[in-house]
């Protein structure tokens, strides 16, 4: 049986330049892939300034891009835009909301606007928790409240597809709690979530794929756990009874075949195809392990490593210093 | 429609525009409430009383020219004051009893077909300021807010949704003229009525009058486009306000006191002022008194310039035209960062 795989959003060699007087040209994205399938939360991770937000406004239509294909659930936008996005919700930054209106208001008024039921506000402030405090106004309320404003905005219209641009800034551990469990409801009703987050423990926990982007260029794409296993060393943390063993101990793994790194308190271990040989190989020489572990990789560092954006100590990281791959 | 009914609600559910509502017409209300304190009923009475007043001037008047002559005629004969007497005291003659007009010693009245139109004038400019102010903030505190944005993510067909806005804003404001200018006539019939009168006003009165209102509408609508049209542009109110102030009054004072000072004849036909006056009086006369227009009868008269509610129309619809295609253009081009 041949399954047909749907993307709700496919987007191919995306370009756009921003022009300054002052700074000249500079491009945001440089010719950028990513594919989304429905059914899933996708996570677009990117470092500050790499061009996840230029990416999600030319989704949106809020920026012309200068060149490359965008299709969002089978519609090429951004000419097909206004067809496809009463099933599109999206926020994209931070929340911005007029602040005298209330969020009944704001929500009301976006519905008439939209030609949604006025009955789906109620809705939807209740599942984003502000049912209580729906009548106060907006400029009272705090950056997670916006927030869930925001989110309950972009679910007013019942989208086939939710873009969500950072939508746990300012939310207390709880409500990033909510928001995760509301996003695996979302997704299990039929929703397809695309979610840039800079909580990477958090897009590891809920996201089904991935897409890392870096100054303006896809670096990594595909489910996470591939993308995890591709950047895995497959090695293995070696630590012994006493430190003063670990440069014999790296000499006799050294001399049976094994690629060692040591570092002050361990050796990392790779090129070894099951533990025990470590043990065995080690014990042959009187050495003796307090601890054996393998070395797993989470999608903070294998972001960090994709982008180049790892701290180093020392030096300051400014916003643009990240990697660029070849075209 | 949809969007208009949105757009319609979030225009009134604004702070600023129930405000600028509630000022509006309180400077309206006081207006005419000021007309009608300073005004009075003239009646037999009160032209008896001024006709009392009148004769009484002219006595004090001819009272004054004898005991002059007399000053003059001891002075004279003393041999003093030289200088300060006519020489022949018969010279110093009191007016007639006609050149005192008992009109004069009137109370002020309002007469509804002299004294109506100008208020028009008043209306138009105090409600042009509201569509100004209430157009740019409608416009830039969206775009400042992020309302502008949301809303395209919902409607992301960016001319539609602007120029739904600004017809909103032009629908409001001609059914607030309307309404204003109705109230504002009866108010001020009434006020004719009780403290003055209504005497000659005529079909071809009335009908001044609303040609004079529509050109008052004209100037709104001219206000509200230029207002929202410059907010959309610099996507801030501040820009639409900061242009204002820079056009009205730095460029204003600035150009007005430069043309004067380089004595260019009729400076004020490059003052926008001057085409307000003459768009909503229908003409406005300018005169150079420091030249001579020579008559027939080789008389001078000071020169004229002469500005037309015409000229003045094309003028503003050019600039309300400018404006509105600068916003259209930047609304399509622009990109929402």
């Amino acid at each position: 049986m041949v399954t047909r795989v749907t993307s709700v959003l496919e987007i191919e060699g995306l370009r756009k330049t921003y022009r300054t007087l002052r700074r000249g040209p500079r491009q945001a994205l440089d010719g950028f892939d990513m594919t989304v399938e429905a059914g899933q939360v996708h996570g677009f991770l990117g470092p500050n300034g790499s061009g996840k937000t230029t990416t999600l406004r030319t989704l949106l239509g809020l920026i012309r891009p200068n060149g490359g294909r965008m299709r969002i659930l089978g519609h090429e936008v951004p000419a097909g835009l206004p067809q496809v996005a009463g099933e599109v919700g999206a926020i994209v930054e931070s929340p911005q909301f007029f602040p005298h209106f209330s969020a009944r208001d704001t929500l009301s008024l976006l519905a008439d606007a939209g030609r949604v039921p006025q009955q789906r506000v109620g809705e939807v402030l209740e599942l984003v928790g502000l049912r209580d405090r729906a009548k106060d106004r907006v400029k009272t309320y705090s950056l997670g409240m916006k927030q869930r404003l925001a989110v309950a905005s972009a679910l007013l219209k019942q989208p086939r597809l939710l873009i969500l641009d950072e939508p746990a800034n300012g939310l207390d551990p709880g409500g990033i709690r909510e928001m995760r469990d509301l996003m695996r409801n979302l997704v299990a009703s039929g929703m397809t979530v695309v979610l840039s987050s800079h909580i990477l423990g958090e897009v590891q926990q809920i996201c089904d794929s991935v897409t890392i982007i870096s100054r303006g260029r896809r670096v990594a794409a595909g489910p996470v756990a591939e993308v995890l296993a591709q950047h895995s060393s497959g090695g293995l943390r070696v630590r012994l009874e006493a430190v003063t063993d670990l440069p014999a101990a790296a000499a006799a793994l050294t001399a049976a075949g094994a690629q060692v790194t040591t570092h002050p308190d361990h050796l990392l271990v790779t090129g070894v195809d099951k533990p025990a040989w470590v043990t065995r190989t080690l014990a042959e020489q009187d050495l003796y392990l307090a601890e054996l572990a393998p070395v797993t990789v989470d999608l903070e560092s294998v972001f960090l490593e994709l982008t180049g954006t790892a701290p180093t100590a020392g030096t300051s990281r400014q916003v643009d210093d990240s990697v660029a791959v070849a075209a | 429609m949809s969007l208009l009914r949105a757009e319609r609600r979030r225009l009134f559910k604004r702070r600023f525009t129930r405000y600028m509502l509630v000022l509006v017409l309180l400077v309206l209300g006081a207006v005419a409430v000021g007309t009608f304190a300073t005004n009075h009923k003239i009646g037999p009475e009160q032209i008896a009383a001024a006709q009392r007043q009148a004769d009484q001037e002219y006595q004090q008047q001819a009272r004054w020219a004898q005991q002059e002559r007399a000053a003059c005629e001891q002075a004279k004969a003393a041999g003093i004051a030289e200088g300060r007497y006519p020489a022949d005291c018969s010279m110093i003659t009191g007016p007639t009893r006609d050149q005192i007009d008992p009109e004069w010693y009137l109370p002020e009245t309002f007469a509804f077909r002299k004294d109506f139109e100008p208020t028009l004038t008043i209306l138009a400019g105090i409600l042009a300021l509201f569509a100004f102010v209430v157009g740019a903030s409608y416009v830039g505190a969206e775009w400042h807010t992020g309302g502008m944005m949301n809303l395209l993510l919902w409607r992301p067909r960016r001319l539609p949704v602007l120029l739904t806005k600004l017809g909103t804003l032009l629908a409001a404001l001609f059914g607030l003229y309307v309404g204003v200018a109705a109230a504002w006539t009866a108010a001020f019939w009434g006020i004719a009525t009780l403290r003055g009168n209504t005497d000659q006003v005529t079909s071809g009165v009335w009908q001044s009058f609303a040609l004079t209102g529509l050109r008052g509408f004209g100037l709104v609508v001219a206000a509200a486009v230029i207002g929202f049209g410059l907010a959309s542009v610099g996507r801030h109110t501040a820009l639409a306000l900061g242009a204002a102030v820079g056009v009205g009054v730095v460029g204003q004072i600035g150009v007005g006191i430069a043309l004067e000072l380089f004595d260019v004849q009729f400076f004020e036909r490059w003052l926008w002022p001057s085409y307000l006056r003459a768009w909503m009086d229908k003409q406005l006369v300018l005169r150079d008194y420091d030249s001579c227009d020579f008559s027939l009868a080789g008389e001078c008269r000071p020169q004229e310039f002469i500005m037309t509610w015409q000229q003045s129309g094309v003028l503003f619809a050019v600039a309300t035209a400018a404006v509105l295609v600068a916003a259209v253009w930047t609304m399509r081009r622009r990109d929402i960062t």
